[in-house]
């Protein structure tokens, strides 16, 4: 075993996704994780117990995915960054403790590398099927932040803003990856450590006797602390008040609880990115996310060489949905179609917010594979016939 | 907020909606002393009358004191159920969070910051049942926590279901004909899983049961306490036991103290006796101490 | 220029090293873009596996091989199942103890072979025939700067081994020599 090596590992790499997942979270500050092995998101969880040892970190395999997210949520009380990473039947076993993090807000980061379901599926195949369960998988009224890197280069990227807006937002960000883009191997440039953007925790300066642990501020997020510290708190999944304190009763949870959703819907504009091409005189736009995207760029330049108007929106941030960018677009051009290796998810997203405005074309995968080019082109021919 | 949160919320502070002068506050004339441990703001609590929950809190209480280690290193962590609430009412940092998950949370705190005191709180239901996984390896890990397992045979909060504890022949909602189960003997589940530290005294035994956390909470390692505690509501009435008195009477009677029992041989059979003491307290690597360790040796210090 | 490049063999030969390598000398020190992305079964060792890298002085969105352009075969299966998707003036090398090759295949315009594994036998680790197969493909196409390749060997192989693995490249690239004379140039570019 080498000297330590520090948190950041400045420099040109040849790494694969799952590998600048771990990077980029180190770099941010991550010293906690826990996790359990599972194709194909493994890689993220050995690197973490081979880089550990250098930032004084911890790293700890749970006994299952429902533990690795428990042990993630009290790490974080604890003071640290934390992360988990896993694939589709552990992202089904972490829903449960993703609602205890977004209720008790608690910041922390969980990568799901996602492979091809129902079930144990395609463990070694990619897929993007569990963008509605990354929405919607945990039980009761939430907003959720999920990023979508299409490259190791947004592996490591992306993981550090998911840490960044987790700690801003003070909720378990979701770094949406795939199979594909966990398993790739591409450059990807370390920065040097001062160029790392770093957004730490906002923690009270309150005395104890004033300090509402739940309590917001203006941007609807309240100030933390962490055990330990003599605040005394109380944290509970529980419907609880400003104090922290169990009122389950209609009028706390009518207060508490459409916080939890406005702190993310006020703040959307801040929170969403995309990436766009060609959109401004587009007449058809892709609309796409993760590895999907690259397969997309490739149709939409055949498309362009066949003379037709087509841009790309790539989705950088898919929850929440850039619902603004996707109403203004419906009400000048002729379509939308949306590849994704999922027989029908963001689309319906897409669908919603054009309202009838432009066609909605989705193009359906089962999984297993990329889409090839061909068939995305046929339906962007579709869509500016 | 309606009437009777108010009420409770705001007992003593006068918080009520009517003209009527404050009442005294009845709690500075009355005040507990162990109240600085206590949420006293959230009393009463919502525990039956003879419930043994409370039983435990309060040697807990006294336990820390007599622990010497400053209040604000603890960290009280517990899963769902009757137990499940002890976390709200102790006045430590105290997390409440979900069903079973207590011991990897606490996993994580006190991995995090290993100078936090981190004890689970929390109900054989929780505990044992859809947490079992966890306690198990927590105890393989020999993770420097202490876990105080409430274990009154029955699921109290959801009205007196069948419990991995429940003896076999004992009625529940869910077992109306009698238990066809064999009940988990805990003690011995976590000694033979790597527990350091394991224990089993009873509600009755409240001098015994605060001496054995002031021990647990010392350990170093994995340290587990029993506790036998009655559920007059639920699982006295389904198996016509009488009232919480009563149960208390039954220990009285039936439990005999055996400090280093063999674990195999301490099983709880329907209103049969109960074999109390301490049985396990080992000194073994934490999981910390073998990570240290495994650290140092590669790096060659 | 794109260059789209397939290695096949069996689980356990190093054929995603390989390819890890190839894109490492391409992206990080000879300044292209470069992606691995890989196939393989359950089995730890011993089921079909491939490796494939682009290798693009732009960026590359589309990480596979859409036409195969440079197929590497060290095994008889991934040689059967690829040898098809050989695009017109294509280039096929194999490792000639471990595939036979029978007649060639008409759209190729460049056909060798290597004795890789023998070699890395002789050497005395026959875990090394994947970097010998590297320096004989490389050699025999040009694909990156020789000291690019060296370099990225140098920083992928297990510490202690790297002189070993450096001069089992430059057997291959000994080998590589030998095929271009004897063919009369190196093989080109095919049109993908």
């Amino acid at each position: 075993m080498s000297e330590p090596r520090g948190a950041v590992l400045t420099g040109e790499h040849f790494m694969n996704g799952d590998v600048a997942a771990a990077e980029g979270a180190l770099a941010v500050g991550c010293t906690f994780f826990a996790g359990y092995p599972i194709t194909p998101a493994t890689e993220v969880a050995e690197r973490m117990s081979e880089r550990m040892p250098d930032v004084e970190g911890i790293f700890i395999q749970m006994e299952d995915e429902i533990a690795s997210m428990g042990a993630i949520l009290g790490a974080s009380w604890a003071g640290r960054k934390s992360m988990t990473s896993t694939s589709g039947p552990g992202f089904s076993l972490m829903m449960e403790n993703l609602g205890l993090g977004v209720m008790t807000e608690t910041p922390c980061v969980l990568v799901n590398v996602q492979r091809g379901g129902p079930s144990t599926g395609l463990p070694t195949l990619v897929g993007q099927q569990d963008m509605m369960q990354a929405r919607w998988g945990s039980h009761g009224d939430y907003e959720i932040i999920a990023l979508c890197p299409n490259s190791p280069q947004e592996c490591f990227d992306l993981t550090i803003d998911a840490f960044n807006l987790s700690e801003t937002y003070r909720l378990p960000v979701l770094v949406m990856s795939d199979e594909v883009v966990g398993h790739m191997t591409e450059k990807v440039v370390i920065p040097p450590e001062d160029q790392i953007a770093r957004i730490e925790r906002r923690i009270t300066d309150a005395a104890p006797a004033d300090y509402l642990p739940y309590q917001p501020e203006e941007n609807l997020v309240p100030l933390m602390v962490a055990a330990g510290q003599g605040y005394r708190i109380h944290v509970t999944g529980l419907t609880h008040d400003e104090r922290g304190y169990p009122e389950v009763v209609a009028p706390v949870q009518q207060r508490m609880v459409p916080r939890l959703i406005e702190k993310i819907r006020k703040n959307a504009e801040q929170i969403i990115r995309y990436e766009s091409d060609g959109i401004a005189e587009a007449e058809v736009v892709v609309v796409c996310y993760g590895i999907t995207s690259r397969v997309a760029q490739l149709a939409v330049e055949m498309a362009r060489q066949q003379g037709r108007r087509v841009g790309l929106l790539r989705l950088i941030v898919a929850w929440p949905f850039p619902e603004r960018v996707i109403r203004e677009l419906a009400t000048r051009i002729k379509g939308f179609v949306v590849p994704e290796i999922n027989l029908g998810q963001m689309v319906y997203e897409v669908e919603r917010c054009a309202a009838g405005r432009a066609r909605t074309i989705h193009v359906p995968h089962a999984g297993g594979a990329v889409h090839d080019p061909e068939t995305i082109l046929a339906r962007i021919e579709e869509a500016s016939s | 907020m309606n009437q009777k949160a108010a009420t409770a919320a705001g007992a003593g502070a006068g918080g009520s909606d009517t003209a009527a002068p404050p009442a005294p506050d009845v709690r500075e004339a009355h005040a507990h002393p162990k109240d600085r441990l206590l949420r006293s703001d959230r009393l009463p609590h919502i525990w039956c009358p003879t419930c043994g929950i409370g039983t435990c809190v309060s040697s807990f209480v006294e336990a820390i004191e007599e622990s010497g280690i400053p209040e604000e290193r603890f960290a009280v962590v517990s899963g769902i159920g009757c137990t499940g609430r002890v976390a709200g009412y102790v006045n430590l940092d105290s997390f409440h969070t979900t069903h079973g998950r207590a011991i990897p949370f606490a996993t994580g705190l006190h991995l995090a910051n290993p100078k936090l005191k981190v004890v689970v709180f929390s109900g054989d239901g929780d505990l044992v049942a859809i947490g079992g996984n966890h306690l198990i390896h927590a105890a393989r890990r020999n993770i420097d926590i202490t876990i105080i397992c409430v274990n009154n045979f029955i699921y109290g909060m959801t009205g007196g279901q069948l419990a991995p504890t429940t003896p076999h022949g004992a009625r529940t909602t869910t077992s109306p004909y009698g238990n066809s189960e064999y009940p988990f003997n805990v003690p011995h589940l976590v000694a033979s899983c790597g527990a350091t530290y394991v224990a089993r005294w009873t509600a009755l035994h409240v001098r015994r049961m605060k001496q054995a956390m002031v021990a647990a909470l010392s350990h170093r390692g994995f340290s587990f306490i029993e506790v036998i505690a009655p559920c007059s509501t639920l699982y006295a009435r389904k198996n016509r036991l009488g009232t919480g008195t009563d149960l208390m009477k039954f220990y009285h009677d039936n439990c005999e103290v055996r400090h280093g029992a063999n674990t195999a041989e301490i099983d709880i059979g329907f209103q049969e006796k109960i074999v109390v003491g301490k049985f396990v307290d080992i000194e073994k690597p934490t999981f910390l101490d073998r990570m240290g360790a495994n650290l140092a040796q590669r790096r060659g210090r | 220029m794109r260059r789209e490049i397939r290695i096949t063999g069996f689980g356990g030969q190093g054929i995603v090293l390989a390819g890890y390598v190839l894109g490492k000398a391409a992206s990080v020190y000879d300044h292209k873009s470069a992606t691995l992305v890989q196939s393989y079964g359950p089995e730890a060792r011993g089921s079909a596996c491939a490796a494939q890298v682009v290798v693009a002085d732009e960026p590359i969105h589309y990480p596979y091989v859409r036409g195969q352009e440079i197929l590497v075969a060290m095994s008889q299966e991934g040689y059967d199942s690829w040898t098809e998707e050989l695009i017109d003036g294509g280039v096929l090398l194999y490792d000639q103890d471990l595939v036979d090759a029978g007649t060639p295949p008409a759209q190729a315009s460049f056909v060798a072979s290597v004795p890789a594994t023998r070699t890395a036998e002789k050497m005395g680790r026959r875990m090394a025939a994947n970097i010998v197969m590297l320096g004989f493909l490389v050699g025999c196409t040009g694909l990156v700067e020789v000291e690019a390749l060296r370099e990225a060997v140098r920083t992928s192989v297990p510490a202690g081994t790297e002189d070993f693995n450096l001069s089992a490249l430059e057997q291959g690239l000994q080998y590589a020599a030998e095929a271009v004379a004897a063919k009369g140039g190196p093989a080109k570019a095919a049109d993908i």
